[in-house]
């Protein structure tokens, strides 16, 4: 038996437990496994008819919103009365408190950042990204038990042809770990999170002052795309910090990025090179970000993103 | 407050990424080793802080082999007070955090940091092993942290936002972007860091849960396809056609 583990929001599954469903789907299918899924109670999304799941197992929480906490205690139940083989998940935020925990408390193996399987001689081999994506490593169990973490948008969404209803099971009351409190939250409204951008403009040094920003918000609003920034635009404190892509900022893989007068440092690219398609804008013929690109304009940006503003107006 | 940090050693972000012929082993040949930047700026940095303000201790440990020695020194220099290596040349995951968690059970540590990932593995798994491993509370993703009254506060990062999140110590906490500032080694750190002490403690290292089959390189790209900087319309075609942006 696989088991998927669920997260929603407002009653709706989030994209992240859509993307580790569809993996679970396509992992039970080639492997002739039983797939569940587990999440917090009082979700009720069609959704999740979509992919072929013998039972939805629920769990009670406190609060608005289960913690990982939660979440331990119930897997730790589910897993205690039906031993499943893998355990699947997405390594987002929530993952990545729940991952190791599970990987002790169960003695399973963990396979992080996981983007891809394949099955080789009756047993899954999973490919993990390491190197920030500039490598993968095909990784085996050597344990009962299996965590598959995936890598956040690097598998994708199946969207689900089943409608087989599955059956509901309440795991009933658990006892979380009580000893941390959680006082407060505070969620971004509005924007997409970045990480979940399908397109991203980012400006950079090249930008020069920070009254020139407008254009790179001006180009993101005509192409629904989120926007983001190099660190030292950051340093400067010209854009905050959650919008510094890079090493030590926020690694994302949208479908199309497009970098406005940045030179591609090698520390920039460890964030964004797993992007689809990536676009630069640069006067320097010279920069490294053009070695790591797919479309390149060689010129000044004061001039190309007026203009390219210019013609996206014009043609809408 | 008695503060451990756990050190990894990374390959630095320029290192050119090689396996040998096999496949099986990344090639250090020629890489340049760092401390863990997630490790040396915001775990270890915070923990000098705290111990600075609250008084107390800051002990750094590292599994790995003589070769890290030097970026433990690193350690001491910016200011920690003694230096733990258990002598393991080639730990996964797992084995670091059983093995750090041994060491520390019986040490009474208030707080043991990690940073949130290596950014070389990137696996981000090391702090919540020893969280179960040692049986204590693990504040993930932590980019701020204040302790006052006995009470811990932190912020985290969850899905789509933050949490504050209270608690009292003992506790595992992986260290975030924002936790705090990096801080470059002076002259009589450096000095110092040289009669600080480096312990050496010998390897217990379990069986392993995951094995790497094999390391594969990503395709490379096709090379960059260039547009006039007056062909503005080009560009709005790639996003229209190849793109389907708009």
């Amino acid at each position: 038996m696989l088991v998927v583990v669920c997260d929603h929001k407002s009653g709706v599954l989030t994209s992240n437990s859509l993307e580790a469903l569809s993996f679970g789907e396509d992992l039970a299918r080639n492997g002739g496994k039983d797939l569940v899924a587990l999440v917090p109670g009082g979700l009720q999304d069609h959704s999740l008819q979509s992919y072929r799941l013998r039972s939805v197992f629920t769990f009670p929480f406190s609060g608005d919103h289960a913690t990982a906490e939660e979440y331990l205690a119930a897997l730790l139940l589910l897993a205690q009365r039906s031993s499943p083989e893998c355990i699947i998940f997405s390594y987002n935020s929530l993952g990545k408190a729940l991952g190791g925990q599970l990987a002790i408390r169960l003695n399973a193996g963990l396979i992080s950042n996981v983007c891809g399987f394949e099955w080789v001689d009756g047993r899954a081999l999973f490919k993990k990204s390491v190197f920030s994506g500039k490598a993968y490593a095909w990784c085996a169990f050597q344990s009962e038990t299996g965590l598959v973490a995936i890598l956040p948008k690097a598998y994708g969404i199946n969207q689900g042809q089943s409608e087989q209803v599955p059956e509901y099971i309440d795991l009933g009351p658990l006892a979380p770990d009580s000893r941390m409190l959680v006082v407060e939250r505070t969620m971004s409204s509005g924007k997409t999170p970045l990480t979940e951008a399908d397109v991203v403009v980012s400006g950079g040094r090249g930008l020069k002052d920070p009254a020139n920003w407008g254009m790179v918000e001006s180009l993101a609003e005509l192409l629904h795309a989120g926007t983001a920034c190099s660190r030292p635009v950051a340093d400067a404190g010209w854009r905050p910090h959650h919008e510094h892509v890079g090493q030590t900022g926020t690694a994302i893989r949208p479908k199309v990025y497009i970098a406005i007068g940045i030179s591609g440092a090698i520390q920039h690219l460890a964030g964004v090179n797993n992007s689809r398609t990536i676009i630069v804008i640069n006067k320097d013929p010279e920069a490294p970000f053009f070695k790591a690109a797919d479309y390149g304009v060689c010129g000044d940006l004061f001039e190309v993103v007026p203009k390219l503003i210019q013609a996206l107006q014009n043609g809408q | 407050m008695k503060i451990l940090v756990c050190l990894s050693k990374t390959a630095d972000t320029t290192a050119r990424i090689a396996f040998d012929a096999a496949g099986v082993k990344f090639s250090e040949e020629g890489v340049q080793f760092i401390l863990n930047p997630y490790d040396e700026w915001y775990a270890l940095v915070r923990a000098i802080e705290l111990r600075d303000a609250q008084g107390g201790q800051v002990d750094v440990v590292h599994v790995g082999s003589a070769a890290s020695d030097m970026l433990i020194r690193k350690a001491l220099a910016i200011g920690a007070d003694a230096a733990f290596r258990i002598d393991d040349p080639e730990p996964d995951t797992r084995s670091v955090a059983e093995q750090i968690a041994r060491f520390a059970a019986s040490r009474g540590y208030d707080l043991i940091f990690t940073g949130k990932e290596t950014i070389d593995y990137n696996s981000s798994e090391v702090g919540a092993m020893l969280a179960a491993a040692l049986n204590l509370p693990f504040v993930s993703l932590c980019s701020k942290l204040d302790f006052s009254d006995g009470t811990l506060r932190c912020t985290t990062d969850i899905e789509g936002g933050t949490q504050m999140v209270e608690l009292r110590p003992p506790a595992v906490l992986s260290a975030a972007k924002g936790l705090a500032e990096q801080r470059i080694p002076n002259m009589k750190g450096i000095i110092d860091a040289k009669k600080k002490p480096l312990e050496v403690l010998p390897a217990e290292a379990g069986s392993a849960l995951v094995t790497v089959v094999r390391y594969e390189l990503p395709q490379e790209k096709m090379g960059v396809k260039m547009i006039a900087p007056d062909d503005v319309q080009e560009l709005v075609n790639v996003f229209k056609n190849d793109l389907k942006l708009i």
